[in-house]
């Protein structure tokens, strides 16, 4: 089947039902978004499909129907997306390994909703889990995000 | 001059290091041509700057404190060098590893208590171990990481006066740079072959404080930028030609063994590659994590029996009977407690917490291939020396053949100390010879077969009188996490666990009648060490019993500790996050706030937490604390660590809890097993003192005081008194 990542398009042999994290992962070796509890409960592996943040790991491949996007797609280390760029001067990352998922999880938060309140950061984020309790500067980063974006 | 990248691999070694050690360098094993090795952390090529960072990255951001620490010395900047983790040696064991396991507290820098300290530097070279733990990696590292920044600045400024022909006291640096009298500026890349061949100083002096330049300031994170964009390297996202994709299935039964299996129907399935046991369960090796995942699930295996009390009661009733056996210490033993207490006490209480698991974000894993002669393994470890021991046995091949490349972590917290993960990966490699085999736990199997924070008890009864208390006796029961943990690498402990005592026989409380004793449990499910140690459970009995004894004694709890505490440094934590929160002021109504003080890995932290009690629970309004690490390397990532220890502390106490039922593990997932969610992490403010006298780590001793705070708030909010984590099984949480 095909599948179009980050704009490049690929064929993939596998089970229909095996999950979207699986296939980015160990068929085309795209490993930013991660496997954390294979059950939508942590947040680790977003992506966004046609914009969208989704569950990588719950979501089989034969269903993908949209563009993915993952972390890699958003923004590289030489041109990184405004919320990366927020991530970095907030110095937001600890061990760093849900942030994939917070960035896929805030850039589409905030794609929808230029000026999110706290109660609609809670809402939008509080299916990402950091085991290294960042949140404090997580918050204080998609602040700056949106402020930035806003400005754009 | 040129010199071959045989020639000094094969015999100039020098640097800091052997004057001090009779290691050898590992880096000189991993040069590359033209590249050299000036220290043990420092390696030098024509393209480039590297700095050895060999502890674990897990978070807590040593490898830019640590790379900081050399650059500071070196004079460069750490945009301009590369950091890596490098080879498992050694050389690079930790010297203070041990000292927190003294019977001497933190505060006592006597003259006896400095030797048996400096004693324990003994055995910790011996055994050679690389570890991560204890909030030890800056304190080990802070003095030996200078001088090995400036023994090769001085080679390199030895290399310039030789290459220039001019005296070495006419030349300086700047920035990565030997700059000469008349303005010429030679980079150290290109001197670094030159200096290769000079005699580093034994004991270069090093910079006074007033001229760090890096030190001392919040510094960008040498791992950000990757870890932001996905490109950040775990273990969990190696990729190696031909690799393969693996995953375990271990007894339910921890330490239970495997009695028989079909897999049938397994090795019938798509993408599997080879289905076979291994000690104590089953592991699946197929073209994709999914499918050996999906494959482990339909294995039908029967398990051989657990080896410890089946259930959560059975182990608390074997805790409980720790109380009744002889103690296994009493290093706080003041005044006379029983006679103080003849007449009864005026409050007593008993307390209990249970079994946690680390819940690493990255699931357990490795990688590792077997082949030509060689055993290579990606793996994210706190101990890469014991991993290393572990996989040779293993494989069945000299140590020297092991090569450990220490990946990122995500998250470590204690569990990555341990070697069984990689030792699955290992298995893996030995039933797919020549072939790459990257061993992945589920999720499941991860929160299943973790080795445990301790459960424990607390019995206390006290007398007050004045205020405060007149006796305080404290008496603490678990099944100790070292020898738990020591027995799995074929030790066992000397004496007594110091852990199971730990932040609360060696607080700087002046308490007339006063007594700690620590109680032994048998060891039962596997256990280990957990983020701040015996001080995440400790931290809660001590600092709820003064919270009670204050309330009895009619005192204010933060007023009183201050009266009680003996340890300026400990004074000045308290009395500042009193002023930070505004202790004492008035509240809203349903408002309540909650003070703890802990001592541990030698850094005073107080913490204050204001709740509210709602109409949907109670909730987290704010947290504040300070801390004192004697010496603040790097604010912003001090204040990051506050901030991660609490919200991990919060995590425990509002909702942690691993159970048992029929020998097995309830809990398997972030349904039954969470943590802490943005929407209730509270907003918390971080103030840092340095009137300790010696630099300290700062990983864990943020978290002890974030549960007994909450819980005292909760008390505070609502009259309500919980002794028995986690809170949410005996209050709604909103």
């Amino acid at each position: 089947m095909k599948l179009t990542v980050n704009g490049s398009e690929h064929e993939v042999d596998v089970n229909d039902d095996m999950p979207l994290l699986w296939v980015l992962r160990d068929e085309l070796g795209i490993t930013g978004p991660k496997y954390g509890c294979g059950i939508a409960l942590c947040g680790a592996c977003t992506v966004h499909i046609d914009g969208v943040a989704m569950r990588s790991c719950v979501i089989p491949v034969a269903a993908v129907s949209g563009e993915v996007t993952t972390i890699e797609g958003l923004g590289t280390p030489a041109a990184l997306h405004a919320v990366q760029r927020a991530w970095i001067d907030q110095q937001v990352a600890q061990c760093g390994y849900c942030q994939p998922g917070q960035i896929m999880s805030a850039a589409a938060l905030l794609a929808n909703n230029p000026d999110p309140s706290d109660a609609e950061i809670d809402i939008a984020m509080a299916g990402n889990l950091c085991r290294c309790g960042a949140y404090p500067r997580i918050r204080s980063a998609i602040k700056a995000a949106a402020a930035s974006l806003r400005e754009i | 001059m040129l010199i071959g990248s045989a020639a000094i691999a094969g015999g100039v070694v020098f640097g800091y290091w052997r004057y001090r050690t009779p290691f050898d360098n590992p880096l000189l094993a991993t040069l590359q041509d033209g590249e050299v090795a000036l220290t043990t952390y420092l390696r030098i090529h024509r393209t480039g700057i590297t700095i050895v960072a060999p502890r674990a990255e897990m978070g807590q951001g040593v490898h830019t404190t640590l790379a900081a620490l050399v650059a500071e010395e070196l004079d460069v900047a750490l945009e301009d060098v590369q950091v890596e983790h490098g080879p498992a040696s050694k050389a690079y064991f930790n010297q203070v590893a041990f000292e927190e396991g003294v019977p001497f507290a933190v505060t006592d820098e006597g003259a006896l208590a400095e030797g048996v300290r400096n004693f324990t530097h003994v055995p910790a070279k011996l055994l050679g171990m690389q570890i991560t733990g204890g909030s030890s990696s800056i304190p080990d590292a802070f003095v030996k990481m200078r001088k090995a920044g400036a023994a090769a600045r001085m080679v390199l400024l030895a290399a310039a006066a030789k290459k220039l022909n001019v005296a070495q006291n006419t030349l300086t640096t700047s920035n990565g740079q030997v700059v000469a009298a008349d303005g010429t500026r030679i980079p150290y890349t290109e001197l670094a072959e030159l200096a290769a061949e000079i005699e580093p100083p034994g004991d270069p002096e090093l910079k006074e404080r007033a001229d760090w330049k890096l030190l001392g300031r919040s510094l960008p994170r040498v791992d950000m930028a990757a870890k932001c964009t996905g490109t950040a390297e775990y273990s969990i996202d190696v990729r190696l030609p031909g690799l393969l994709y693996a995953t375990v299935r271990m007894n339910p039964q921890l330490g239970g063994e495997l009695l028989s299996f079909d897999a049938t129907a397994a090795g019938a399935m798509a993408g599997v590659r080879k289905i076979e046991s291994l000690p104590g369960g089953v592991m699946v090796i197929a073209s994709n994590t999914w499918y050996a995942m999906q494959a482990a699930k339909a294995i039908n295996c029967t398990w051989g029996p657990a080896v410890y009390p089946t259930t959560s009661e059975a182990q608390f009733a074997a805790v409980d009977n720790a109380f009744a056996n002889g103690y296994d210490s009493r290093f706080l033993d003041n005044g006379d407690v029983d006679d103080a207490l003849a007449d009864g006490a005026d409050v007593e209480a008993e307390y209990a917490v249970p079994y946690l698991a680390h819940a690493t974000m990255e699931p357990l894993n490795a990688v590792a291939w077997l082949h030509d002669g060689r055993l290579d393994i990606w793996a994210g470890t706190q101990a890469p020396t014991q991993a290393v021991k572990d996989s040779a046995a293993i494989a069945g091949i000299d140590a020297h053949r092991v090569h450990l490349h220490t990946t990122l972590m995500g998250g470590g917290f204690g569990r990555r100390a341990e070697a069984d993960f990689i030792n699955t990966a290992v298995h893996a490699a030995t039933a797919m010879p020549g072939v790459p085999v990257k061993l992945t736990w589920s999720r499941e199997e991860d929160t299943t077969h973790d080795t445990y924070r301790p459960l424990a008890k607390a019995r206390f009864r006290a007398t007050v009188a004045n205020g405060g208390p007149l006796a305080f006796d404290l008496a603490l029961a678990a099944p100790s996490a070292i020898a738990s943990q020591l027995s799995r690498i074929g030790m066992s402990i000397p004496g007594p666990d110091m852990s199971i005592v730990q932040a609360a026989w060696d607080q700087p409380y002046a308490i007339a009648n006063y007594r700690v004793t620590g109680y032994r449990a048998p060891v039962m499910t596997p256990i280990s060490s957990w983020r701040s140690v015996g001080a995440s459970q400790n931290g809660f009995f001590h600092e709820c019993a003064l919270d009670e004894i204050a309330h009895a004694a009619g005192a204010d709890p933060l007023q009183m500790r201050l009266a009680l505490l003996t340890h300026e440094p400990s004074r000045k934590v308290l009395e500042a996050v009193a002023e930070m929160s505004g202790w004492g002021g008035a509240l809203p109504e349903g408002r309540g706030r909650g003070v703890a003080f802990v001592l541990s890995f030698g850094v005073p932290v107080a913490e204050v937490i204001e709740v509210a009690a709602t109409g949907n629970g109670i909730r987290i309004i704010k947290a504040w604390a300070a801390v004192d690490v004697g010496i603040a390397l790097d604010p912003g990532n001090i204040e990051a660590q506050v901030q991660s220890a609490i919200n991990f502390g919060l995590s425990a106490a509002i909702m942690s809890e691993i159970t048992l039922k029929d020998g097995v593990v309830e809990q398997s997932n972030f349904h039954n097993y969470d943590a802490i969610r943005i929407v209730q992490a509270p907003d918390i403010e971080v103030r840092i003192l340095e009137n300790g006298t010696k630099i300290r780590g700062i990983g864990e001793p943020g978290l002890p005081p974030a549960a007994p705070a909450l819980a005292n708030a909760i008390f505070a909010a609502t009259g309500q008194r919980m002794r028995e984590l986690p809170l949410r099984k005996h209050i709604r949480f909103a």
